[in-house]
């Protein structure tokens, strides 16, 4: 009861954040020349500025700066994301149309990288300094130096040009959409070369943290407690060394939600995924703000979701924190 | 006559390469019976530790066993494999540390963490094992057993802990208990209840009991034979009585000397005026609660008054907790009090702003207990000396000259102002945080737990070089300690602080000579080895 009150404390005061955040997007975007008026009159073919005038007063864009911001936050409040005039759509639609790849992708990278990097990062420390851990190390680091994009088109040379193993990109197979269990698995085979481009790098980063804070953990007293009663190291490992080892790779998780966010841009757009970030990118060309403003709120939502659950994943683990609340 | 419980045979460990000698033990050859405790004295870097650490073949991986024979219920535990090794550990011998705070594994309950004895070397079904360990909670004597059994280390307290840790080795009767300097961590009244402890239960279960300690009082307390070390290597054993009485190697008698004695020096003859007083400071500390709800109030110093005359040593002692630190960082407005006065030379303290203290507080000075953490391990020795001068308008040239002066003063070779900390041992770093303080010309010298981090025969010396000091300089000291023998040694008044509140306060002999209220009573009956002591001080005397 204490975590969960803790833990909503601290989601009440991610609130005014958010908001800071938006606006900052939004004073951000008036810089960037153009508005979305000149995105749809240059889709259009052009036109002449009688129409262009028009366009803007019907979408609002005559108004003064703040009159827009206050107009926006306004519906924002009343939980109206507001309309893309370039999908002739809601953007709450929209969003919730992009949604499902990027969560997925987000998800299966993040606990690929998480169990991988738990399972090698414990393997190394083992080894510390010899072979096993010479080489994890020197992986982990390849992985970590490498362009995301550079690993995504490597990977459909080699599995889909080159093996014709996997599908080079998008969600599903478009030609035989596919119901039932063999979609399921359509889309898997979809997502495996996206996860793993995503996942790499964030796995050589949680596996130089586990390897680092295994070490740590090792030297402690209590872990001497544990051999001294007799324990074998596997056993020390498992039963005392883990879970302590485990705190800082649960703090990243929280810290590193938004930078994956960032990271699918990248890859949705290498695997031509219709993801959340390939919408941003989108967005932005266009200058559509509504959609813009829409994702990064989103965006910001997911992250503080994922901190939330990670405060309650740590209280778990960690019972001092439920005493210090 | 008791049999041999182990035997070490001439045990010999290397060191890697690089470190201050070729070997942390050499020929170490000593035995231990059943049912007596043989207590390993020497001070840090003797090479105590890793005696045990061999034993239970828990060396670093750098440092091995390089010849002799440890033999432990008939057969040689140099020889053992892993396999038999990891049978012995917990079984046979079992261990305590001095840290029960990081001994014990912080995410496990204390319970859990003593039945996984019995999970390791028994087949014991779980309620068996749940009943076996309340049992040995009640055994040692831990208020609560049900709720102890479920709590996690950080819920108890230190000497909780310590009995928790204590029940966990002694849960499968092990023939050995090694003991690694137990009861260093803990106040002196914690630790006077622990070692009885451990001497009961070890009368009771027949234990031998390797003990390994610094403190000579500890020593007196508890030993049936003793072994000192020095520099990895046994110079005396013998029975308690004879090595205390009649030690006759010079190291052990220099470590006995440094004991410092319980009573007081002759009074000195204290000045009229007083440079430094105290009244009615109060300090409450308030954390967490939000909007009110589930606020904690901590009343860390409660309405305490003192005075210092000018030339004086003024003790501060009590246990931790006690509200000691949080004084003396009052006094210095490290931090602020909610109210009362503290005056200096006229001007009260508690009332001054932020901009003024800055500029006064070379009047008043601070040496910390900690000599490790407490210097910036980034700069020169001379430079963190001559930083306070600098701050205050000095020429830095001058400023450093002088701190090369005060090098000499605190007994440093001039020279060594061009090392950094880590050069130096933790006397010499001690010497430097004094020096740092003497820079300013202060007048009040506050000493938090100057010597409690040091050996004995280290903290002789500091303790000497203070005195001196005080003499040259006419210092007014207030010297902050839970060591009451030190306290004896150099403080002329001395104050008494439990719970944030004064108790006693009064001439030094007065007070330790004729204890008034009951808590004072107890501390000084808890001292180890005051019986000891006071022998050896009325045959001095």
């Amino acid at each position: 009861m204490r975590i969960l009150s803790l833990a909503g404390r601290r989601l009440a005061a991610s609130i005014p954040t958010l908001f800071l955040i938006l606006i900052g997007v939004f004073l951000l975007l008036q810089l960037a020349p153009g508005d979305t008026v000149d995105a749809l009159m240059a889709q259009m073919g052009g036109g002449d500025a009688a129409t262009a005038q028009q366009l803007r007063k019907f979408y609002g864009l005559d108004l003064s700066v703040p009159a827009q911001l206050g107009n926006y936050l306004w519906h924002l409040v009343r939980l109206d994301l507001g309309f893309s005039s370039i999908y002739g759509k809601p953007v709450a639609t929209v969003i919730l149309e992009r949604l499902p790849p990027t969560i997925l992708l987000m998800t299966a990278s993040l606990s690929f990288a998480f169990f991988f990097g738990l399972v090698f990062g414990v393997i190394a420390a083992r080894g510390v300094n010899r072979w096993p851990d010479t080489l994890i190390s020197t992986l982990g680091l390849v992985f970590y130096a490498t362009p995301s994009f550079w690993f995504g088109l490597m990977a459909i040379v080699v599995f889909s040009v080159y093996l014709q193993w996997l599908p080079s990109g998008g969600f599903q197979d478009i030609g035989t959409v596919q119901t039932g269990i063999r979609g399921v698995l359509d889309i898997a085979a979809h997502l495996v070369l996206p996860t793993l481009t995503l996942g790499l790098i964030f796995l050589a980063i949680y596996l130089r943290i586990m390897r680092a804070s295994m070490l740590e953990v090792l030297n402690l007293d209590f872990v001497r407690t544990a051999r001294a009663k007799g324990l074998d190291e596997t056993h020390v490992i498992t039963r005392h060394v883990l879970r302590n080892a485990l705190l800082p790779m649960v703090t990243l998780i929280g810290l590193q939600a938004g930078t994956m966010l960032g990271g699918s841009v990248v890859v949705e757009s290498v695997f031509s995924l219709p993801g959340l970030g390939r919408l941003a990118y989108e967005s932005v060309v266009q200058r559509d703000l509504n959609t813009l403003l829409g994702i990064v709120f989103v965006s910001a939502l997911l992250v503080i979701v994922v901190n939330f659950v990670v405060d309650l994943l740590y209280a778990r683990l960690d019972p001092r924190i439920a005493a210090e609340g | 006559m008791s049999e041999t419980v182990l035997s070490l045979d001439a045990l010999t460990v290397r060191l890697p390469k690089g470190a201050d000698r070729p070997h942390a033990l050499s020929d170490v050859s000593l035995s231990v019976a059943s049912n007596e405790i043989l207590c390993v004295v020497g001070e840090s870097g003797s090479g105590k530790s890793m005696m045990a650490n061999a034993i239970m073949r828990l060396l670093p991986n750098e440092v091995g066993i390089e010849r002799g024979r440890m033999m432990f219920d008939g057969r040689d535990l140099c020889a053992a494999d892993p396999a038999e090794m990891r049978e012995v550990r917990g079984a046979g011998i079992a261990m305590i540390f001095q840290e029960p705070m990081t001994a014990l594994n912080p995410l496990r309950t204390i319970g859990d963490q003593i039945g996984e004895m019995f999970a390791i070397h028994t087949g014991l079904p779980k309620a068996e094992i749940n009943a076996r360990v309340l049992a040995l909670l009640e055994d040692v004597r831990i208020p609560d057993p049900k709720a102890a059994a479920k709590a996690y280390p950080h819920e108890l307290s230190g000497g909780q802990r310590q009995r928790a840790m204590i029940a966990m080795a002694l849960a499968l009767d092990p023939k050995l208990l090694i003991a690694d300097e137990p009861t260093t961590a803990l106040d002196v009244t914690t630790q006077a209840q622990i070692l009885k402890l451990i001497r009961d239960l070890q009368q009771r279960k027949k234990t031998a009991v390797l003990f390994i300690t610094h403190d000579f009082g500890v020593v007196a307390e508890i030993a049936d034979r003793v072994v000192v070390m020095q520099h990895g290597a046994i110079v005396e054993q013998g029975a308690a009585d004879t090595v205390l009485n009649d030690p006759q190697h010079a190291y052990t008698r220099q470590l006995i000397a440094a004991v410092p004695p319980l009573t007081a020096p002759p009074p000195r003859i204290l000045s009229g005026k007083d440079i430094l007083t105290i009244d009615g400071v109060s300090k409450t500390y308030r954390t967490g609660g939000f909007l009110g709800r589930g606020a904690r109030v901590t009343e860390a110093v409660k309405n305490v008054s003192l005075r210092l005359p000018r030339g004086a040593t003024l003790g501060i002692v009590g246990e931790s907790g006690s509200g000691k630190s949080t004084l003396a960082r009052c006094i210095v407005r490290l931090i602020d009090p909610d109210s009362g006065s503290i005056v200096l030379s006229g001007k009260d303290w508690a009332k001054l702003g932020r901009e003024e203290i800055r500029r006064e507080t070379r009047h008043i000075q601070m040496v910390f207990q900690d000599p490790f953490a407490s210097l910036n391990p980034r700069r020169k020795a001379a430079e963190l000396v001559a930083q306070g001068p600098i701050v205050h308008g000095t020429e830095r040239t001058t400023a450093i000259a002088e701190a090369r002066q005060l090098f000499e003063l605190v007994g440093l070779d001039p020279s060594a102002g061009d090392r950094f900390p880590h050069e130096f041992s933790g006397g010499q770093r001690q010497r430097i945080g004094l020096a740092r303080a003497l820079a300013l010309k202060p007048d009040v010298l506050v000493a938090d737990e100057p010597v409690s981090a040091l050996d004995v025969s280290v903290q002789a010396q500091v303790l000497k070089l203070l005195a001196g000091l005080r003499q040259q300089l006419g210092l007014s000291i207030i010297f902050i300690t839970h060591d009451l023998r030190v306290a004896a040694q150099i403080c002329d008044l001395v104050a008494v602080m439990k719970d944030g509140a004064v108790v006693e306060q009064g001439l030094t002999a007065e007070v330790f000579g004729r204890p008034q209220h009951p808590y004072t009573q107890a501390l000084l009956s808890a001292i180890p080895g005051g019986d000891f002591t006071r022998k050896r001080d009325a045959l001095i005397a």
